[in-house]
């Protein structure tokens, strides 16, 4: 067999980059200390985002607007939006993942176009760091992380232009971001690979940069159009000089809606590589699952005026959007019959990140019911833009994506340290978490139901109970990444050495050194064509040949 | 034994069903029904509730029992049985959420179609003006329900809502009223015309379980008919700035004597109202 890609001797570049710790804050080519930078990067602003979070609920533990000027509220709204969303969870699900495990599942050296992606990192640090500076010199943008005109236009004008510029920057991270997945998938795969081989989370990153690429010019498009409004007094969306606010809404949820399958579908990817691992079974129906997250790309850019039922839109594209909406849990639905079809006769080992990944199943699947609810016209018209809609969503992007960000986390801290996670302090973050997080969130859908609106201050005084029962869950979710924190800092220094593949993994990433050489395999890159092939007779020997822990099995 | 197991699950998943129909009939989280549209939302509801509780019981106890029953025990490091997939499971729940999804989009069809929500504008006697000046009106949910009234029932009494930072205010065009309270009487179709002098607002009742933004340059259209006397709040639902919050007023939905002589007390026109 010829080598797939030659180890790059002549690349001179590569010598120049720093070694040791230095090098996660340089601008390193290596796809591995890039998506590490992602990760990390990513969890400090969920840090701030959190913070942002409390404050939030602080406030809403008085029915009065007493904790915070009303304004200020409004900025910390929108900040926590922003942040969760575009420094948050999209960077880590595509960028940290993505940025790591592609190359590896794909037998290359490296990324496509590996300076394009440090590119792509670098841009998140002062996107970042100017949005958040702006709350400190003229104060926040304060009209949402929808920004929807005309408020946005009338809001002090310096918060509003941060906020585009840095949403600006994070989304042309994000296309570059894309632009590399698809190349690299498309065209860097080991020779003798065939698309069909490849592991789910390839087939859900080349979804989602899909998507990235196809909407986020959109949104880039309209902010650019906004800020030609702000600043130059046009009036593309303002309507005293004749512009149309619904148009707005329509490019803004172009973008945004898919959005919501940005940060689910590399989650749902995630999933698909952890459970088979810890359950010794192949993922179930794999060619189901390919298409599905295929049909999801294809509807997910056909739903967006669904957020919009209560905007004034003529009744047949309500009718459609309706229809267009609920469809995407068909394939959404076979996806999670299909995990618990993996699940099942397996020999699954109860760990943290099986356990995250249950977690996840559990609180998806309630913000999909809900999901397909809030679809139907007649029933969005009650809770539309109320906290039964904030349930719903952070049932799917918390509940969702960030228990997999987790699950994840603990999945492959192994990979990128050589060392292991303590597994109680990760079982106690498991329990914190789910239980902070419904606690949480699964009172908001009563408060929405029953006449609490989105994004207030103050409220009626009926709702303060569940409201403190809410925040309680909240300062639960807060005091559950103490245990996390601690795990993943102090198991870096002190933690027992994991070995190579410590969860006896069939994918590429494991079939070489824990943490991999600098361009991923010493010699030629492995040709896995069965990543999920655990209980065949070909598996067996291979484990057998490779275990060098000395764990010899008792099966026969 | 093959049969057993199938015997017993067949019986677990009716009594999923039965249970989950049950919880939906008998679940209260919803206000008051104080308008005719709240009722016909309720059953919505109440379906919906059951086929979801029926989804997220079998979809977490499945998950649940799995992470019990096929846990490792300890020692055993072998593989589990390695399925890769099966046609007939694979077919069976593509084509069940199919039509449970099929049947839940007419349902709520014919539910949105029971409110008001399919009919044309154009029919709408009222907004015959707004319509030869060419401008568009955008409706919500019953907005077209006033149109479909039979020729007997009575004329719905127009209401103009003015939404602006941060208040509603409501003009009653034939007394030439200007209100910061909503009033109207029950059983009495109205129909209402809403702009806004700045931002996106949005006029909710959640005990009539009707949302309508309230857009500037664009006017929209929201019909609704009260049937509980009560005083109910008007919230408003789309972030409007800094008083969002605070931005709420009062409907009073009363007798029509009483709302006559509300009426009448604040008419500013000669005495004509029949």
């Amino acid at each position: 067999m010829t080598i797939a890609i030659p180890p790059d001797r002549n690349d001179s570049s590569k010598s120049l980059q720093p070694k040791g710790w230095l090098k996660y804050f340089s601008f390193s080519l290596d796809h591995k200390v890039i998506g590490i930078q992602y990760l990390v990067c990513g969890f400090i602003f969920y840090l701030i985002g959190g913070g942002l979070a409390s404050a939030i609920r602080i406030e809403l533990t008085s029915p009065l607007s007493d904790f915070m000027a009303r304004d200020v509220y409004n900025q910390v709204l929108t900040l926590h939006g922003t942040i969760m969303i575009f420094l948050w969870i999209v960077p880590v699900v595509n960028g940290a993942f993505g940025n790591y495990l592609i190359p590896f599942y794909v037998g290359a050296r490296d990324m496509a176009f590996p300076r394009l992606n440090a590119v792509a990192f670098w841009l998140i640090p002062p996107a970042g760091l100017m949005l958040i500076s702006s709350y400190f010199i003229t104060g926040a943008a304060q009209s949402g992380w929808t920004a929807y005109p005309p408020l946005s236009i009338s809001t002090p004008a310096a918060g509003q232009i941060i906020w585009i510029l840095s949403v600006l920057l994070l989304g042309g991270s994000s296309i570059f971001g894309g632009i590399n997945f698809i190349a690299t998938i498309i065209k860097l795969r080991r020779p003798g690979l065939k698309l069909l081989q490849l592991p789910m989370y390839c087939w859900a990153m080349l979804g989602t940069s899909i998507l990235v690429v196809l909407s986020t010019p959109v949104l880039a498009g309209t902010l650019i159009l906004l800020s030609f409004d702000i600043v130059a007094h046009t009036g593309f969306f303002n309507p005293t000089l004749g512009g149309n606010v619904i148009v707005y809404q329509h490019l803004f949820w172009f973008y945004s809606h898919p959005a919501v399958y940005i940060m689910v579908l590399p989650a749902f990817g995630l999933v698909s590589e952890i459970i088979p691992v810890h359950c010794r079974k192949p993922l179930f129906g794999y060619i189901t699952m390919v298409y599905s997250i295929m049909a999801i790309v294809l509807l997910g850019l056909v739903v967006w005026a669904h957020h919009m039922f209560t905007s004034g839109t003529p009744p047949w594209m309500r009718l459609f959007f309706t229809i267009a909406t609920a469809f995407i849990a068909v394939p959404t639905g076979i996806k999670f019959f299909n995990w618990v079809a993996t699940l099942w006769g397996g020999k699954i080992s109860l760990n943290s990140a099986i356990l995250f990944s249950c977690g996840f199943i559990i609180n998806f699947v309630l913000g999909g019911i809900t999901g397909v609810a809030l679809a139907q016209v007649p029933f969005d018209v009650h809770v539309h833009d109320t906290y039964f809609v904030v349930a719903h969503f952070h049932y799917i992007v918390y509940g969702g994506s960030v228990f997999v960000i987790f699950s994840s986390i603990y999945h492959w801290y192994p990979k990128f340290t050589g060392k292991l996670l303590n597994e109680k302090l990760g079982q106690l973050h498991f329990l914190l978490t789910f239980i902070g997080f419904n606690l949480c969130f699964a009172p908001q859908h009563w408060l929405g139901l029953n006449g609490m609106p989105r994004r207030v201050a103050e409220y009626d005084p009926q709702f303060q109970l569940i409201n403190q029962i809410s925040s309680v869950g909240a300062l639960i979710m807060a005091i559950s990444t103490i245990p996390f924190l601690w795990n993943v800092v102090y198991s870096a220094i002190r933690g027992p050495k994991s070995g190579d593949n410590p969860w006896r993994a069939l994918t590429p990433e494991w079939l070489t050194s824990s943490p991999p050489p600098v361009e991923n395999w010493i010699g030629e890159a492995p040709l896995v064509t069965q990543p999920y092939g655990y209980g065949t007779h070909r598996n067996e020997n291979e484990d057998l040949s490779s275990n060098e822990a000395g764990n010899v099995r008792e099966q026969s | 034994m093959v049969k057993t197991s199938t015997i017993l699950s067949i019986s677990i998943g009716i009594l999923l069903i039965i249970g989950g129909v049950w919880v939906g009939q008998n679940v209260d989280l919803l206000p008051v029904d104080a308008s005719t549209n709240a009722p016909v939302y309720d059953e919505l509801f109440k379906v919906l509730f059951s086929i979801g509780t029926i989804l997220f019981v079998g979809i977490t106890g499945l998950v649940i029992y799995s992470l019990i029953k096929f846990r490792r025990r300890p020692g055993d490091s072998g593989d589990g049985q390695p399925i890769e997939g099966n046609l007939p499971l694979e077919i069976f729940w593509t084509a069940v959420p199919a039509i449970v999804i099929l049947f839940v989009g007419i349902y709520s069809y014919d539910i949105y179609d029971r409110m008001g929500g399919m009919q044309p504008l154009s029919n709408n006697a009222h907004n015959h003006h707004e319509m030869s000046t060419q401008q568009r009106l955008w409706g919500g949910i019953g907005s077209g329900s006033v149109s479909s009234s039979t020729p007997g029932e009575e004329e719905p009494i127009p209401i103009e809502v003015t939404a602006m930072q941060f208040a509603f205010l409501f003009h009653y065009p034939k007394g030439d009223i200007i209100s910061g309270e909503l009033h109207v009487p029950t059983g009495h179709p109205i129909t209402m015309r809403m702009e806004s002098k700045d931002v996106i607002h949005a006029f909710w009742v959640p005990e009539f379980r009707l949302k309508q933004d309230v857009i500037p340059g664009q006017p929209t259209i929201l019909n609704f008919t009260p049937t509980k006397p009560g005083r109910y709040p008007i919230i408003c639902a789309e972030l409007c700035g800094p008083y969002h919050g605070g931005m709420r007023s009062t409907v009073v939905v009363e007798g029509m004597d009483e709302y006559q002589e509300w009426f009448n007390k604040n008419s500013k026109t000669v005495e004509t109202t029949a």
